[in-house]
């Protein structure tokens, strides 16, 4: 039996956390992730993990104590936001080519500068190209959820990948909402024991990892990353319908929610969406065929799956809570229109990049979007590609 | 039912009215219903103007914006009322309540033309005489739950034990004194 609780995001990880047990975490603080290793600290004191916790100086020696880690087998978890993040940068990329399957929650908030705590997604599409699987999530139930599911996903054989969680600052990390957890043992039982391939205290099997890496090889091990990347796709997918039978509920790389005889649609990720929602059923009882598309899976990229799932609409807005500064849309859009190009040529794109540092995002806005849609899908007719939602102009 | 209540709290910086947000989304779960309890954190310091807010429904809740148009407004700092504009999008059909010693038509002349009901309840009063500190809090959560009517009565004193035992597990000797706040607080609510 599921047990029914009230928890915010950052608690709700932090439980994911103690039923987790791993072997390492290591962490330094920052708003809006403090809690996660605050909370997670007290069941190391309680007694109740057997975990070594890591209290480092930095968020780069947070990242570069988990890379040791989990390079000596140890089965490594973190958590960061913003500043944190972009201090481990040159980490990220090392535990990725590593193949180190670290799971860390990423709650995500707006990069400097001007300094600003609030949410937005600047922080993990920073990191989208650093070789890390990153899944997003809607609300506290998705975050635990995919917490679980990442261990599983990050240490698979065919993937050894670094995997993030990411969810929203503020509005999923602190709010209390409503969730049901798995019992403790059967967590255990779903992630089993972590036994690495291959580790640097496995002294039957000596490795060496982190070398030099000539032209002579260097691109051979990034395209086997990228190999790996692959497999994570297939992956996911598996460790999903596993979850399925455990839990009841459903993962993709996608949720369609409405999307059956829709004809106007958003593609949007994290919190945001679940606001969405609550748009679409609105226009929904006006008889109005609206749909939406949350991305849960942004690395490894859905191209194809996410390409025709858009083919039958109209038109689709495709929503960034980040500002890549290409003048031509948001990381998501761009993505997103590109998948489009193969396999959903006849719908109209257009862009909007929203909710930056933590502006709230109101229904009557996103009811706007879509009656945008409308008119494109009325008149075939796009006057603008690359718009913004909610900001004085 | 099947319709949901959207409450928004104001508060100043140490008064706990996040707390007692995440308090009444506690309570509002242990009775079965949906909810959601979240502040929107600014640059909070000691006595600055704070809101939290809760949504409680009878099914599931999807949104994730802020409220701007409450059912009820909450308002743990009398001296709010002339400094924030506290009934912003309050439904005409809602209602606020004001920690304070006045009688509710009292504040109606501050209230921006809100036509909707006003209570008041003297929390400081209560929480001085109960617990022997001022904590508003708890019969601030007697008088909204009192006049929403979303729980039932007995349900909710359940509830808020359940939680006190959890909360103040370290100090039980105050569970009994913020009890008889709560109490009294659904008893002497004004504007009823």
């Amino acid at each position: 039996m599921a047990i029914k609780d009230k928890l915010s995001g950052n608690e709700a990880i932090a439980v994911a956390m103690r039923q987790i047990d791993p072997d390492v975490v290591a962490a330094f603080p920052i708003t809006p992730s403090t809690e996660v290793p605050q909370y997670f600290s007290q069941f190391v004191a309680n007694g109740q993990v057997h975990t070594e916790f890591v209290a480092v100086e930095s968020e780069h020696s947070a990242m570069s104590a988990c890379i040791g880690a989990e390079a000596a087998g140890a089965r490594t978890m973190t958590a960061t936001s913003s500043q944190g993040l972009a201090l481990m940068w040159e980490m990220l990329y090392i535990a990725a080519s590593l193949r180190l399957p670290i799971v860390m929650s990423v709650i995500n908030r707006a990069l400097s500068g001007p300094i600003n705590i609030h949410n937005d997604h600047s922080d993990s599409m920073g990191a989208r190209d650093s070789g890390w699987i990153q899944l997003y999530c809607e609300n506290n139930q998705e975050a635990y959820d995919n917490l679980i599911q990442a261990i599983r996903i990050a240490e698979h054989k065919d993937v050894q990948l670094p995997v993030m969680v990411c969810y929203d600052g503020f509005i999923t990390s602190h709010a209390v909402e409503n969730i049901e957890l798995i019992e403790d043992e059967k967590v255990k039982e779903f992630i089993g024991e972590y036994k690495p391939q291959y580790s640097l205290l496995d002294r039957d099997n000596p490795i060496s990892m982190g070398p030099l890496d000539m032209p002579a090889f260097y691109f051979e091990h990034k395209r086997a990353q990228a190999e790996a990347m692959k497999n994570a796709k297939r992956v996911i997918l598996e460790v999903a319908q596993e979850f399925e039978k455990l839990t009841g509920r459903k993962y993709g790389y996608f949720e369609e929610y409405k999307m059956e005889d829709a004809e106007v649609g958003i593609v949007i990720m994290n919190s945001t969406a679940g606001t969405a929602k609550f748009v679409v059923n609105e226009l929904r009882k006006q008889g109005i065929k609206a749909g939406l598309i949350k991305l849960r899976v942004f690395r490894p990229f859905p191209f194809e799956e996410l390409g025709k799932a858009l083919s039958h609409l109209k038109a689709v807005a495709i929503m960034d809570k980040a500002e890549s500064f290409s003048t031509a849309g948001g990381p998501l859009f761009t993505e997103v229109r590109s998948a489009m190009f193969d396999y959903a040529k006849d719908t109209k794109a257009v862009s909007y990049i929203y909710g930056l540092g933590g502006r709230d995002v109101r229904p009557d806005e996103i009811m706007g979007v879509y009656k945008d849609l409308l008119e494109i899908a009325r008149t075939g007719q796009v006057k603008s590609t690359f718009n913004y939602l909610g900001v004085r102009e | 039912m099947g319709r949901m209540i959207e409450i928004r709290w104001h508060g100043r910086g140490g008064q706990g009215a996040k707390t007692a947000s995440l308090l009444l989304a506690e309570a509002a779960f242990d009775t079965g219903k949906y909810v959601q309890g979240f502040p929107e954190y600014g640059p909070e310091r000691m006595g600055a103007p704070i809101t939290a807010y809760n949504r409680i429904s009878d099914e599931p809740i999807t949104i994730h914006s802020n409220i701007y148009e409450p059912d009820y407004v909450i308002v743990v700092d009398e001296t709010l009322v002339s400094a924030v504009d506290v009934t912003a999008g309050l439904k005409k059909d809602g209602a606020i309540v004001i920690n304070s010693a006045k009688d509710p038509e009292e504040f109606r002349p501050l209230l921006k033309g809100f036509e909707g009901k006003i209570y008041t309840i003297d929390a400081r009063k209560i929480s001085v005489e109960e617990l022997g500190r001022y904590f508003p809090n708890v019969p601030m959560l007697g008088a909204i739950a009192k006049i929403t009517k979303l729980m039932d009565e007995d349900a909710f004193i359940e509830a808020m034990e359940r939680s006190f035992h959890h909360k103040f597990a370290t100090k039980p000797h105050v569970i009994e004194g913020n009890m008889r706040a709560l109490k009294r607080a659904m008893r002497e609510v004004k504007g009823l």
